[in-house]
């Protein structure tokens, strides 16, 4: 029998595995990652400084034990050079492995900016464990740090090394932090708090060049003023891996395209978690590919099963301001109705009619009436009437 | 009376009348037992990452 093949070992990959084992126990299940394929949590990675925790001890389990596990097979360090969509095989280092069924769950790689200047190869991005071991090593005997970006891992970054001792700078062409996710109001209110934490702000600007300086490392905004920092950290955004899903032809536009099923453009090929587009979007985030795993799982064990996207409220990290965040979906009208209050700031956004279309709520006062608040959201993404009729997971 | 616990990350919920037997936590183990080594085992995050369910 065919194995089930899943291309990567990340939150997407395995959390997709655990969830198909508990209705496929003893279906043949590979799984391939070009890293050690360690269990790890990456949500943990942009605060882990705080709890004083290596690359090492963020490991929660080894490849080997999720295999034994999982009842899998776990090829660690492997490439899959190619996707052969019409023998239903993969490439892998050299070696021809058939599937019954191909997920690919390849996640997403930093944003690099392009940069001018001698020391751009020094701008470290942090994405997976191993990154983050390079960049807790590199920390070592430094002082200061840029961070180039004020989106959500910029600003949990941020607050993490500055409650650390170290001088932090984020840099952003937006006029405020999360300014794709916040109104002005919301993201001044973060700001303010942040910088009462030591963060310093440069906002409107960008960074041109990276040059290496006698001391440290030389940043040439693109006003010409220049910041001096030991390190270099970008944070500016992620592009789906999406390379193999190209070269074999199937629909790709910034992810590779879904329907609600997260079936690909070719019938036997499925895909989920950062690398997936599906109605347009893509969707970095930890909630939704927890649904679409359990969805994927259901509709490979023969339960067709179309993904609900309930809101989902993100947790920004920044213990400076706790912030919890329900982006509305793009493209409905309406506008954020904001309140002031004394330990922070909350933020509702609401069509004409006056429904609740997603929030923002900041400091410990706001932040306790966000499962109320989701539970007056609809469905972000709602399922298609054509599919609805199929057998549903609760959400 | 039991309560539960939301991983605000992933949606994971403890619920202490169910303990998480498979990780060794018996039902019923009050949220404040479950040791701080304990991490959530849908997306492995710690114990500071859940908050308390008011229905």
């Amino acid at each position: 029998m065919k194995p089930l093949i899943i291309v990567g070992t990340g939150l997407a990959g395995y959390t997709l595995a655990r969830e198909y084992r508990k209705r496929e126990p003893n279906v043949p299940l590979v799984l391939l990652t070009d890293d050690d394929g360690a269990f790890y949590s990456k949500p943990r990675l942009s605060n882990a400084f705080k709890d004083g925790k290596s690359a090492d001890q963020l490991l929660q389990m080894p490849a080997d034990e999720m295999a034994k596990q999982l009842n899998a097979t776990i090829l660690t360090g492997v490439c899959v050079s190619m996707i052969d969509p019409q023998a239903n095989t993969l490439l892998v280092d050299g070696q021809t492995l058939a599937w019954s069924k191909l997920v690919l769950a390849c996640g997403a790689n930093p944003v690099r900016l392009p940069l001018a200047g001698d020391a751009v190869d020094q701008v470290l991005s942090v994405n997976n464990r191993l990154d983050y071991a390079s960049f807790r090593e590199a920390l070592i005997g430094k002082r200061s740090v840029v961070l180039l970006g004020a989106g959500l891992i910029g600003c949990e970054f941020a607050n993490d090394l500055a409650g650390h001792g170290f001088a932090v700078t984020v840099v952003d062409c937006a006029p405020h932090p999360l300014g794709r996710l916040l109104p002005v109001e919301g993201g001044a209110a973060l700001q303010k708090r942040l910088e009462q934490a030591g963060v310093r702000f440069r906002l409107g600007s960008s960074i041109a060049r990276v040059d290496r300086s006698a001391a440290s490392l030389k940043l040439t905004l693109d006003d010409a003023s220049v910041l001096d920092a030991d390190m270099v950290l970008s944070a500016v955004g992620l592009t789906p891996r999406a390379e193999l899903a190209t070269a074999a032809g199937l629909a790709v536009q910034r992810g590779i395209v879904t329907d609600q099923m997260l079936q690909t453009s070719h019938p036997d090929i499925y895909a989920l978690g950062d690398v997936v587009q599906i109605d347009g979007w893509v969707l970095p985030f930890v909630l939704p590919l927890m649904a679409q795993a359990r969805a994927l799982a259901a509709t490979l064990s023969g339960q067709p099963t179309p993904v609900h996207y309930p809101a989902f409220p993100v947790t920004v990290k920044t213990p400076a301001c706790p912030t919890v965040i329900c982006p509305p979906a793009l493209g409905i009208d309406g506008q954020w109705l904001n309140k002031t209050l004394p330990d922070g700031w909350r933020g509702e956004y609401r069509s004409t009619g006056g429904e609740l279309h997603g929030f923002a709520l900041m400091g410990e006062t706001a932040i306790r009436d966000r499962l109320l608040l989701a539970k007056q959201i609809k469905d972000w993404l709602p399922v298609l009437p054509h599919l609805s009729t199929t057998e549903c997971l609760p959400a | 009376m039991f309560r539960q616990y939301l991983c605000e990350i992933c949606g994971h919920i403890y619920d202490e009348a169910l303990g998480a037997p498979q990780e060794g936590i018996a039902p019923g183990t009050r949220w404040e037992d479950v040791p701080d080594s304990w991490v959530c085992p849908d997306c492995g995050v710690t114990k500071s990452d859940f908050g308390l369910c008011e229905s």
